[in-house]
This record gives structure tokens, sequence and C-alpha cells, in this order.
């Protein structure tokens, strides 16, 4: 799991599996709105990322917007994991 | 039915060790929010909080005492010797016969189910102490409290997440009001500041890392604290024929289901509990000079509640006073209307509202008046304390000057 496409395809199924819709349907431009998540949704969706890529996402639900991890899309929420990883690899 | 007055007010919580240490920290505008200290806080990403501190458990409790009261319980019996002292009442006959105990707390006794799962999970034992759930379970203060001071009447605990004490005080009010009882002991108290009780308020994702800022537009979560506030809360002839300080009288109160999300709130919900309480009251809403918010600093019930009170009150919102006391001694979950309730006597009878300090950036979604980080002098007639909880369960009380 430490290749980009796999980081996407995870994401996209722990999406879905929160959107209750096939991960095929998840785009890499959607938004969380376009999913229909919500914010109690988002937070379970960062939860599992954690699990999933064993990292820690800086999030606080008070103030997405300045969380220093970026979630307007699909390809962001990706590549801030993938940024995360990479850290922790470090 | 029959008024209701406050003859007694105890309390322990981040700010003070009693009433007077209490309502001096709120004229003062200080923060009791600091650096947690307990055992793997270290592995805490949350790790401030509005913590009892300089309280010794054993110079005032026995061993045996210890081994049946848990932390919220300990809060609770301190906090009731205080205001059952200062009410001067003496529970016997036909008083203790018919007056009881009612209580708020969310979590009951946290830190003796997290020490007891560390000592059977992670230290692997197998056998745990004989009084474990004595200790840990919800009504344990409340009975203490009733074994204590022989309060024989109707005693139970109530558990509203974060309107359990308001919950709890609004039944003792009922009861007093209907000619139940002549007095009755009520409050709430709260104790999950520990490992496993921050640990699992993390995971909502809603706390703030560096403090409370309730209404300001930098704010950024809640910040939990601990400890109790209990009163006496006495039929009105009963107080005058006996010649108790009365300091503040209950006019009324209301409960509301939002029946909409399990953590989101609604204005609605909130809307219908204030109104309802000013309607219980019998009083119009331009007579309300102060209200002590739920105000717990997150972004959706701060922007909530405040468009709340603006659709009650209308242009008299812009009038009235409305502040956040969490700001200076945290979030006391199931026993924060409690602590809270102490700002309105606060108004009512010293004539100082307390401030809601951290205040850095005004939010246009919050344009009230919330007494930003000095209190203020005012003479107020009716104060208002809201309270509205996880789950969407609401309750706000009604306070007069008497």
């Amino acid at each position: 799991m430490t290749f980009g496409q796999d980081v996407e395809t995870r994401v996209k199924e722990i999406l879905a599996e929160q959107a209750l819709i096939d991960a095929s349907d998840v785009k890499t431009t959607d938004t969380l709105e376009d999913l229909g998540i919500d914010s109690l949704g988002l937070v379970e969706c960062i939860f599992a990322f954690e699990e999933e890529f064993d990292i820690s996402i800086p999030f606080n639900a008070n103030e997405p917007d300045k969380s220093d991890f970026d979630i307007s899309s699909v390809a962001d929420i990706v590549a801030g994991i993938q940024r995360l990883k990479a850290e922790a690899a470090g | 039915m029959n008024r209701v007055v406050i003859t007694g007010a105890g309390t322990i919580n981040a700010l003070g060790q009693d009433v007077p240490q209490t309502l001096e920290a709120m004229r003062e505008g200080r923060c009791g929010i600091g650096e947690l200290e307990f055992r793997d806080v270290d592995r805490l990403s949350i790790k401030i909080g509005g913590q009892v501190k300089g309280f010794d458990p054993e110079a005032v409790f026995n061993r045996q005492q210890l081994s049946l009261y848990d932390r919220f319980t300990q809060f609770t019996l301190i906090a009731g010797a205080e205001a059952i002292a200062q009410s001067g009442l003496r529970f016997d006959g036909e008083l203790a016969a018919r007056a009881g105990v009612v209580l708020g707390t969310a979590g009951g006794g946290v830190s003796t189910w997290d020490d007891n799962y560390r000592s059977v999970y992670e230290d692997g034992k197998n056998r745990v102490h004989p009084f474990v759930v004595p200790k840990l379970m919800n009504n344990a203060a409340a009975s203490h409290l009733s074994m204590q001071w022989n309060l024989k009447g109707p005693s139970f605990t109530v558990s509203t997440a974060c309107a359990s004490s308001n919950h709890a005080m609004a039944q003792a009010f009922q009861i007093v009001r209907s000619g139940m009882s002549k007095a009755m002991v009520t409050g709430g108290s709260e104790s999950m500041l520990c490992f496993g009780g921050v640990k699992a308020w993390e995971g909502l994702r809603v706390m703030s890392r560096d403090a409370c800022r309730p209404f300001s537009a930098n704010r950024n979560g809640m910040v939990q604290g601990e400890g109790a506030g209990i009163f006496v809360f006495e039929d009105y002839d009963h107080a005058r024929a006996r010649g108790a300080e009365i300091l503040a009288e209950v006019i009324g109160y209301a409960m509301s289901s939002d029946a909409a999300d399990i953590v989101m709130p609604s204005k609605q919900g909130a809307a219908r509990a204030i109104s309802g309480a000013l309607a219980d009251a019998g009083i119009a809403r331009d007579s309300v000079g102060y209200i002590n918010a739920h105000g717990t600093g997150t972004a959706a019930n701060d922007k909530t509640e405040c468009a709340a009170v603006a659709d009650v009150f209308g242009t008299h919102a812009d009038r009235l006073m409305m502040s956040s006391t969490k700001s200076m001694h945290g979030h006391l979950i199931g026993g924060t209307g409690a602590v809270e309730l102490l700002a309105c006597i606060m108004a009512l009878r010293d004539g100082v509202i307390a401030p809601t300090i951290g205040y850095e950036e005004p939010d246009p979604e919050c344009a009230l008046d919330v007494v930003p980080n000095e209190a203020r002098d005012a003479r107020v007639d009716v104060a208002l304390s809201n309270a509205f909880a996880f789950g969407g369960l609401n309750a706000v009380l009604a306070l007069r000057r008497v």
C-alpha cells in the first residue's frame, strides 16, 4: 500500500462506503458534497484513513478550512494522504 | 403552585473549591483551564482541560469512603456539604421524608471504569475491587448525598449529556413547585478528565488544543472541565418562615428535543426551549437581562445558539447580555449547567455579569453582547441558563432576583 494508485483506490473505497455508493462511481474531481458526505461522515472518513494508512491527520471539525489537510476534492485528499505517508516514512 | 427559591449553593471546579472562590474568579475573568495532569496524558493529542487542582481527596475522605467514592461522587459531596450548610436546613421528620436528591451526570464514574479496564486489560489482572459497580454507577453520587444528609424523598439521576444538570434541576424545581416536597437538593457533577475520558472526546475532532473561545470568530472547539455544582431548592414560604437567606428564585423551565441529529444542534429546538422557559415563568421576553449561554466554543453550537436567541428575543436580543463561562471553567458536560447557574445567581444577586474570556475576534454569526473578557456591573431582574446537549436534548431554566 505504498504507491499512489493504491492510495487512491482505498480512499475511493472508504469514501464510497461512507456515501453508500459504488467505489467505481467516485471520481477524483468529486467534492465531499458531491458524494453527499456531511461533517460527521467526514470525521468517520478521517478516522478510517488514519486506520488504513497508519497516519495521523491534523483535522479539527471546527475549522476544516484551517486544518493542514485539504479536503476540497478526492484528489486533494489522496495527495494529502500521500504526503503524510511520505512524512511518516521519512 | 408554590414559589421556589435557592437557599444554598456549593461547588468545586477548576475556578475554585467553593462558591466564593468561584465567583471571585468569574468576576476577575480568570481562566481555570491548563495542562492536564494524569496518567498517560502524553498519549493524548488534547492535553488541556479545566481540571480541579490542589485537591487532595485523602484529606477530606477516609480510606473506606474512598473505596466507594469515584471522583464525581467526591465532588458532589464537597459541593453538597457547602450548599446544605449555607441553607441552614436540618433534614429530619416530615421534611426529610419528602426531600430528595436529583442530580445530573453524563458519565458517572468514568475514572473508575478507566482504572479497572486498565487493570484487567492492560495489566492482565483477573480480579477487581468488590465495590467497582457501586462506585461507578451514575446514581452513586445522588445516593451518597441522600445517605449523608438523611434525604429520604424522591431521588434519582438524570443523564442527558451536556444538559444533564439542567434537566435535573428542572425536575427538582417541579417537585418543590408542585408541593411534593418543601426542599430538594439538586445540581450535577462530572469527572471525565482521565485518559479514556479525554481519548473518547478526541475522536469527535471538536476539541480545542489551546483554549475555549466561545463566540470569538477564531474559536476552534470545546475544552473539557470537571467538578460539581449543588443547590438547595426550597419552597419560598418555607424559606421565609425560617428566615433563610434567599440567593435567587427559580421561576420556570422548559425542555425540548430536536428530534433531528445525534450531534448537530438545531436552532428550532433551542429556540423552543428558550421561549418555553419564558412562557412557563410567565414573563415577557424583554425582562430578561442575562443569559448564561451553552456557549461551548464549537463552530456549530455558538452560531446556532446566537441564531436561536435572536429568533426568540427579536430586537431585545441586542440589549441583553449573554456570556459563556465555559471559557473559564471548561465544559463540565453533565455538571455544566449547575456550575453555570452560579453565574446566573451572581448576576441577579450581586449585579455582576461573568465575562466570556478568550474573546479575540467578532463573529458576524454571533453578533450579540457576549460580555467579552471583562466582567460587568449591571442590574439584572431575570436570567436564563441554557443547556443544549448532544442527542438534541435541551433544557433552559429561568431565574429571578429576589
